[in-house]
């Protein structure tokens, strides 16, 4: 409770010095309040979180108090207890089992009833979503607000309840704005930064003069009742507050209309960016009212164009500030990752809390923290924490709207705010309609000199349309001092219309006016690699066209800021680990874990088979390393169509087909998945139904393999030392190697997924601590196939097969190539048909393919045996003891799709061990096995070998299981760098 | 503005390069200063070494290709005329142009270019030609791959490289010949507004 009185005080000194206003409404609630607070909560609602807030600002002592109460209640608690008692035994009464403390969790309580009374809402307005297509939600709260206003008024005879300046300003504001500042598409709001720009400050500056000195002139013309006694000051003052487009109702309003990124960002941009001006007037006009307006001196009005300047650029500097440093704090957060999402809620919230304690703009601040940091907080912190800062952040603006809506709604209610004057409520209708209309015409006519993509007169419509006002207006003119202002009831009830009509009329009828103008939509598309690219390569282009003319044009300095960003800031504020990563490769990375999500879906239950590691086309690249492409098959391998051309620059034969075959499973990729949406929206967390399917199955997949299989621990390794030899041998884990210390245990939930194949030196050290970048991908690997034809796995009957043991360990055939449809195929085709999956597969890749599969398959399993293993599996398992179990189970592609029955049998075939050479473990351990070697090694030993070196990339996808099963799933070995 | 009748009156046939380009007068002089500017030797022309010259060129990591955009095949130097008229792909569309209101686009889309149709075709060739260094109308792997290098810092890998660039290939590659010919460029493409991404505002 101190902690909530204390900003609550502090606002009311920082953003209006006449607030005692505020405490003086507060006061006639009182009464009221105590009524319920003692004990007889009201018959329809418990008292609201903001009554329990008046009642901190009037009576702060009492508020301070209050922890100290809570505190000494556990001290307290038995002395009262035994009064109780004995009270209870005079009057012949027991124990007390049952207390009423009302007062005591009421604070919380009632603000928790709020919510759910917010959430409550918003799920009903939901069921029906041909009603929520046409109306908007923003319209059924306020609705709902206004009956249970009503209700309130009815039973208790006044309102208690209303949108408290106080709450609004410090705890629902932010989450709004920290939302929509920290998913910001920036890109797309500093490409409009010059228009967000002038509607900001132009036009705020002209809606706010415009209006108030038209109020003004038309009270003098005697429309506006006499009985609303305000001057010029006082319009002008109202006009300010008026003239600010809301960012809470554009939120609300724009994201369910979908009008196209460009216009979204400007009007949004605006939105938020006005909040600056809007504070200076108001501030400047409260203290000319103040003073009265024939004190005002000249001096005064430069005062209000320098306070101007410093309320917005120190806003941003603080924001900006605030963004670095957060950046800066989760480089270190490598060990602690639980708290990350509390660091950035934290230093986001602090950005807009530091920025009113300087009475700056805090909404200018807390926007450009969340721009500022975002990429490099995203960079920094894990796939987890990401999610989490999202969620949690789309939550808490979401929740805080409905309740603003909602209040907006209860607010009106209210009997003292009923002082209704017709001229002055239809004249600021009018006015402000027009003058947002003319000023955005004024606005774009000379904007459009300057942009490159001009606005043109549909889009001006819209965003005339579009300057909805809201609740900021509405706090601020609730914030005025009645004493001072004396027409502030009648600027109340004004400004209420004003809201109402923006947000409920303009709100609903923007849909229809967006769909009958034909606005172009914000598209769904997904940017491919391709566009990724190419844009990128724009970028470049500009930038040098503009230098070849000797224009220092806007490319000109979005290059200077890269390499700036590139060369200092990133250098500061990204992990290392990161920082070495090239944007265009995550991006690379993004999409294709999209596509091996994607691929999961169409795969169905033949998750091992799908995977194909190629051991790569380095060769063409004249790299002595293998590369390894990884690629998802397709599983229902209808209407594959197999791509056999040549690639002109492949040097061999052999590469070829490796090349074709790679080239043929590519083309069975999906496209990639969007990486962003730029559109914005608070409520959505734009997963497509795509995804959501693509995890579903993939869930389903993964219990049922886990069941199957038993764990096979990986290893994780740094991939500190040549790369290339790592990943090499990144398949080969020794699980035979009984001196395996106990770490290996690991399970692969605790497993570090990263794949990221630039490993920097402290990567290497990290490999023990998990540094749970899930997202970065899977990684397969390809084991590049011996020429020596005895090396290559025998298939044996599974049965046999699993009775060899690792220790013997000559390197055993696979089982699974029994299984594999395509064994019987080898050597007399190129290419192998596999009987399930329809996948031809050359024979040089037939090898690999197994390899793959196999090495999929022995991906880590649970630690407890599985139902249908073998027994001799299970005990070599058990022999192994604490080690993991790697199985290489490429036969479990070939029959037991899925089924349960089937998994036995995979099991079995995957039982099998492998035994790689004692020497060559160790080095696996040291991580320095020469690749020559490697090369020697049989695919069998190579497959059967547990990705152990890199860190699994499948955790990636288990990540995305929300509960991951018992069972590990084997999904990919990583060998190459290739990550999907 | 004497000074500008007079660079003008420089110029040779600038009615005509005007017309053809949609610069402005005042576009023209301001490109005729740079391009004595960049014309050490007021020979005239312009050789590759001339746009070597530029410093922040030099740090472009395709600024090589860029300047070979500059030069038609087997040409030396490029003249006023040429540069003027390779400059003007990046002018954005013309926004006098009176719109159409049945159009839902806005105005700078690709239709309302239809006034400069080559201009426009050209906007993407010329991004094409960025690829295609062997001017074969396909961008090969290696071609693909030279870029990607070029783009990418030093961070990635030859492997990562080449796995992007086999991913992009097949992503664009709809005939499967393992190269992105000029079509497939442009499909790929599609759905990007290129005249908006590789349009740049000329100070007037």
């Amino acid at each position: 409770m101190l902690l909530v009185s204390v900003p609550v005080l502090l606002l009311l000194s920082v953003v209006g010095k006449d607030a005692a206003d505020l405490p003086a409404t507060d006061a006639s609630f009182l009464p009221d309040l105590g009524l319920r607070s003692g004990g007889q909560p009201g018959p329809s609602l418990p008292a609201s979180p903001t009554t329990s807030l008046d009642r901190f600002q009037v009576q702060p002592r009492e508020e301070y108090a209050s922890p100290g109460i809570a505190l000494a209640r556990s001290a307290e608690e038995p002395s009262a207890t035994t009064e109780d008692g004995g009270e209870s035994h005079r009057h012949g009464g027991g124990f007390q089992m049952v207390q009423w403390e009302w007062s005591y969790v009421q604070t919380p309580y009632i603000i928790a009833i709020w919510i759910l009374v917010a959430s409550v809402a918003k799920i009903l307005f939901h069921f029906s979503q041909r009603f929520t297509t046409v109306v908007p939600e923003s319209c059924m709260l306020i609705l709902l607000g206004l009956v249970l206003g009503g209700i309130v008024l009815l039973t208790s005879k006044k309102q208690l309840y209303q949108l408290e300046p106080g709450l609004f300003f410090l705890f629902l504001l932010p989450t709004i704005v920290g939302d929509a500042g920290y998913f910001m598409p920036a890109r797309l709001f500093f490409d409009n930064l010059g228009a967000i720009l002038l509607y900001a400050v132009v036009g705020t500056l002209w809606n706010a003069f415009c209006t108030g000195f038209c109020l003004y002139g038309v009270k003098l013309m005697g429309i506006i009742d006499q009985k609303v006694q305000a001057g010029l000051m006082e319009f002008l003052l109202f006009g300010a507050l008026i003239s600010a487009v809301d960012p809470v109702a554009v939120l609300a309003v724009f994201e369910e209309v979908h009008v196209n990124e460009t216009l979204f960002i400007i009007v949004f941009g605006e939105s938020l960016l006005n909040d600056a001006v809007t504070v200076v007037l108001y501030k400047v006009y409260m203290s000319f009212v103040e003073v009265g307006p024939e004190n005002v001196q000249t001096a005064d009005y430069f005062k209000g164009v320098a306070s101007f300047l410093i309320v917005s650029i120190g806003g941003t500097m603080v924001g900006l500030i605030f963004a670095a440093l957060l950046a800066f704090i989760t480089r270190f957060t490598k060990k602690v990752r639980i708290i990350e999402p509390l660091l950035v809620f934290l230093m986001v919230y602090l950005a807009y809390l530091t920025a009113e304690l300087f009475s700056l703009s805090a909404i200018l601040s807390m926007t450009f923290c969340g721009i500022g940091c975002n990429k490099y907080v995203e960079a920094n912190i894990s796939q987890k924490s990401r999610t989490t800062v999202k969620y949690t952040m789309k939550t808490l603006a979401s929740i805080a709207e409905t309740i603003i809506f909602i209040f907006l709604g209860i607010s009106a209610v209210d009997k003292s705010k009923w002082a209704w004057d017709t001229g002055l409520i239809s004249c600021t209708l009018i006015f402000i309609f027009v003058f947002r209309a003319l000023g955005v015409v004024m606005q774009t006519w000379v904007l459009n000199w300057f942009r490159l993509v001009p606005l043109d007169k549909i889009d001006q419509v819209v965003m005339s349309y579009g300057g909805l006002r809201g609740a900021v207006a509405f706090a601020l003119v609730v914030l005025l001092d009645a004493e001072r202002v004396p027409a502030k009831d009648y600027f109340v009830a004004t400004t209420i219309i004003v809201v109402f009509f923006t947000v409920m009329f303009q709100g609903l009828t923007i849909k229809p006016l967006v769909n009958w103008l034909k606005v172009p939509r914000a598209t769904n598309r997904k940017p491919t690699i391709n566009e990724e690219i190419h844009e990128r390569a724009f970028d470049h282009c500009l930038t040098a066209v503009e230098d070849i003319a000797g224009l220092n044009g806007y490319h000109h300095w979005r290059d200077k800021w890269e390499q700036f960003d590139k060369n200092y800031l990133s250098k500061l504020l990204l992990r290392k680990s990161v920082y070495r990563k090239s944007e265009l490769w995550e991006v690379y990375q993004k999409i294709n874990i999209r596509d091996a999500i994607s691929v999961i879906d169409q795969g169905g239950n033949v998750l091992t088979s799908a995977r194909l590691s190629l051991p790569s086309m380095a060769s063409r690249a004249s790299f002595p390393e293998v590369t390894n492409v990884t690629n998802y098959l397709r599983e229902n391998g209808s209407g594959v169509c197999l791509d056999l051309q040549v690639i002109d620059n492949v040097p061999g034969a052999k590469v070829e087909e490796e090349s074709e075959t790679h080239h043929f499973l590519a083309g069975n990729l999906y496209k990639p998945r969007r990486r962003y949406q730029s559109h914005y929206s608070r409520h959505f967390m734009t997963v497509g139904d795509h995804e959501r399917q693509d995890r579903e199955i993939f869930q389903r997949n993964m219990k049922s393999r886990m069941e199957t299989f038993k764990t096979t621990r990986h290893k994780r390794h740094s991939h500190k030392k040549d790369r290339s030899q790592k990943k090499r041998r990144g398949s080969d884990v020794k699980e035979q190697d009984l001196n395996d210390k106990p770490r290996r245990n690991v399970s692969w939930q605790d497993k570090d997924p990263v794949v990221v194949t630039v490993e920097s030196e402290d990567e290497k050290g990290e490999h023990l601590e998990p540094e749970k970048e899930e997202d970065v991908g899977i990684t397969f690997v390809a084991r590049k196939v011996p020429d020596t034809p005895k090396e290559r796995p025998k298939s044996v009957p599974a049965g046999l097969e699993v009775c060899q043991s690792p220790s013997v360990a000559p390197p055993s055939p696979t089982c699974s190539e029994r299984n594999l449809p395509w064994k019987g195929g080898i050597g007399t085709l190129p290419v192998c048909v596999s009987m399930e999956a329809t996948k031809i597969i050359p024979i040089d890749l037939q090898q690999a393919w197994n390899q793959s599969i196999s090495s999929l398959e022995s991906l880590a399993s649970p630690p407890g045996p599985v139902e249908p293993l073998h027994p001799r599996v299970s005990a070599l398992s058990r022999l192994g003891g604490q080690r993991p179990v790697s199985y290489s189970g490429s036969g479990v592609s070939g029959s037991g799709f899925g089924s349960r029955g089937a998994g036995s049998i995979v099991a079995q075939g995957i039982a099998r061990f492998e035994f790689p050479p004692g020497g060559e473990e160790k080095e696996e351990e040291e991580g320095a096995l020469s690749d020559q070697e490697q090369e020697l090694q049989p695919l069998v030993s190579s497959s059967v070998r547990p990705p152990g070196r890199r860190r699994n990339p499948c955790v990636y996808l288990r990540s995305l299981v929300t509960a991951p099963p018992p069972g590990s799933e084997p999904l990919a070995r990583s060998r190459g760098p290739t990550q999907l | 503005m004497g000074s500008t009748n007079s660079t003008l009156s420089k110029i040779p046939n600038v009615e005509e390069l005007m017309q053809e380009t949609g610069f402005t007068p005042a576009h023209i002089v301001r490109l005729y200063d740079r391009f004595e500017a960049l014309d050490k030797e007021k020979t005239g022309h312009l050789r590759p070494q001339d746009f070597g010259a530029i410093n922040r060129l030099a740090m472009n990591p395709i600024g090589d290709r860029i300047i070979g955009a500059f030069f038609s095949p087997g040409q030396e130097t490029v003249d006023f005329h040429s540069f003027v008229r390779i400059l003007a792909h990046f002018r954005p569309a013309d926004k006098k142009r009176p719109k159409d209101p049945s159009m839902p686009e806005p105005v700078n889309s690709r239709t309302s270019k239809l006034k400069y149709p080559p201009l426009v075709f050209s906007l993407i060739s010329v991004a094409f030609q960025l690829y295609d260094q062997d001017k074969d109308g396909k961008i090969s792997r290696a071609e693909l791959l030279q870029v990607l290098r070029s783009m990418l810092e030093m961070q990635v890998t030859e492997e990562q490289l080449e796995s992007i660039a086999d991913r992009t290939i097949q992503e664009a590659d709809l005939d499967k010949d393992d190269a992105i010919s000029f079509e497939e460029f442009r499909k790929s493409l599609e759905k990007v507004n290129i005249d908006h991404k590789m349009s740049i505002r000329f100070l007037r």
